[in-house]
């Protein structure tokens, strides 16, 4: 097996664009993990370890950029995340433990493509965009047509994932990720969620939830994200919502968790966030 | 199967290391440079028995290959905490809690608690359980790691 070692991101490119075959290297976490364990075999590597210009954390006056290599470390100890997204650094911070997130990356997270991938909730609630490059070109892909199918992505073949760009919330929200596991550290997830709610007044002007592990892919539940719009939260609301939630998700039994708990948990996850919300906010 | 040289600094000491680029890193350290101390426990980064120091950070050295290796890094495996052939305070506090019980867990419990407090020399006990949270010690002597981390803070 070979492994190249780009020197920057247009050298990265050129072998993506020479080597479509070849599996892209970033932390590692997962990458080496299914190789030590025999379950990949891949034809060669490309290492992009260590090209600082897809590391950087970057904003503009409606956007904060998350370079693909980033770790979830650096994610967690940026300023700008802790401002405009503090979930998505709730979430990195429950990644496996220390020793991961100092080494996984928020793209490897993404291109690892499990549904049980812990960011990518978060980022299907915030319609965060991929940076998708190739050495001719780059484009955006709204995260919500990212995942084509199991592990499936919308990514060519001479392209990799360079960016994240995430809209800077305008107005005051309230927002949380939840992530349920057999234990705190180095679990796989059973179940993930991440909500956003803003209210006018005492009525929901919009609703967001995002779902992991419940589906061949991330999803966002939006009959129950337009049942919730205009309504005011009071006990029969949330139990609505939850009970539609229920419905809207189709999860399987596997190794870490059974499909029926996970449906029951979706109604649970979605009915606890919202009476916390109308606990603290609501008179 | 091509081999490539890093320039790297291992516990204070600089080297160039000519290794294949795809060999897993724990595999040079153990058997290219003969530090054995570091150990391999499950190899897919869920035990953290291989846990060692990359520029500041616990990394888990069987995830990593040679070839990510970047010129300049710094790391530090457990053979880099004794000087003068002198166990370090934390070691020391091991030995004298008890809490090394089989020994396979202590390497890279040494390392996180290292990395830890490199970045934070006072913290409290729920960031020494954040930071050792990647170890398993399967003798379940976490009771008295957690206490001879404490007992150096």
């Amino acid at each position: 097996m070979n492994l190249l070692t780009p020197k920057d991101l247009n050298e990265v490119l050129e072998l993506r664009q020479n080597h479509p075959n070849y599996t892209v290297l970033a932390g590692g976490t997962d990458v080496c993990a299914l190789m030590n364990g025999g379950f990949i075999k891949p034809e060669g590597l490309i290492n992009i370890w260590g090209i600082g210009e897809l590391a950087e954390i970057s904003e503009d006056e409606d956007h904060i950029y998350i370079g693909a290599l980033t770790t979830h470390t650096k994610i967690v100890e940026s300023d700008l995340v802790q401002k405009y997204i503090p979930v998505l650094a709730k979430a990195c911070q429950q990644i496996g433990a220390r020793q991961i997130q100092n080494r996984g990356t928020i793209g490897g997270n993404v291109m690892n493509a499990s549904p049980a991938g812990d960011t990518l909730p978060v980022l299907l609630a915030y319609d965060v965009d991929v940076e998708a490059s190739s050495i001719k070109s780059s484009r955006w892909i709204p995260f919500t047509k990212f995942y084509t199918g199991y592990r499936k992505t919308a990514l060519k073949e001479s392209e990799i994932v360079t960016r994240f760009r995430i809209k800077k919330p305008e107005t005051a929200e309230k927002a949380d990720f939840i992530k349920l596991g057999a234990r705190k550290a180095q679990a796989v997830s059973k179940i993930m969620a991440c909500f956003r709610l803003r209210l006018e007044g005492d009525k929901i002007s919009s609703f967001h939830a995002a779902f992991g592990s419940v589906a061949a892919i991330p999803v966002r539940l939006s009959k129950t994200e337009a049942f919730l719009k205009g309504k005011k939260l009071t006990s029969d609301i949330i139990d609505k919502a939850s009970n539609i939630a229920k419905s809207e998700v189709k999860p399987i039994d596997d190794v870490r968790s059974t499909g029926e708990y996970r449906k029951h948990v979706t109604g649970v996850l979605i009915g606890r966030f919202l009476n916390n919300i109308g606990a603290r906010y609501i008179k | 199967m091509k081999n490539e040289k890093r320039n790297i600094n291992i516990n204070n000491i600089k080297i160039t290391v000519e290794a294949e680029a795809t060999a897993r890193f724990i595999d040079v350290l153990r058997e290219d440079l003969r530090l054995t101390g570091t150990k391999e426990g499950c190899g897919e980064g869920e035990c953290g028995a291989c846990s060692i120091i990359i520029n500041g950070e616990a990394v888990n050295s069987c995830l990593i290959l040679f070839g990510q290796l970047v010129d300049g890094d710094s790391i530090i495996t457990v053979e880099g905490l004794a000087k003068d052939k002198k166990l370090n305070k934390l070691q020391e506090s091991f030995i004298e809690n008890g809490a090394v019980h089989c020994g396979a867990c202590i390497p890279g419990m040494l390392m996180s608690t290292t990395a830890l407090l490199m970045k934070n020399p006072k913290p409290n006990e729920d960031e020494v359980k954040d930071a050792i949270a990647g170890n398993l010690c399967r003798c379940t002597g976490y009771g008295k790691i957690v206490k001879a981390i404490k007992d150096v803070i």
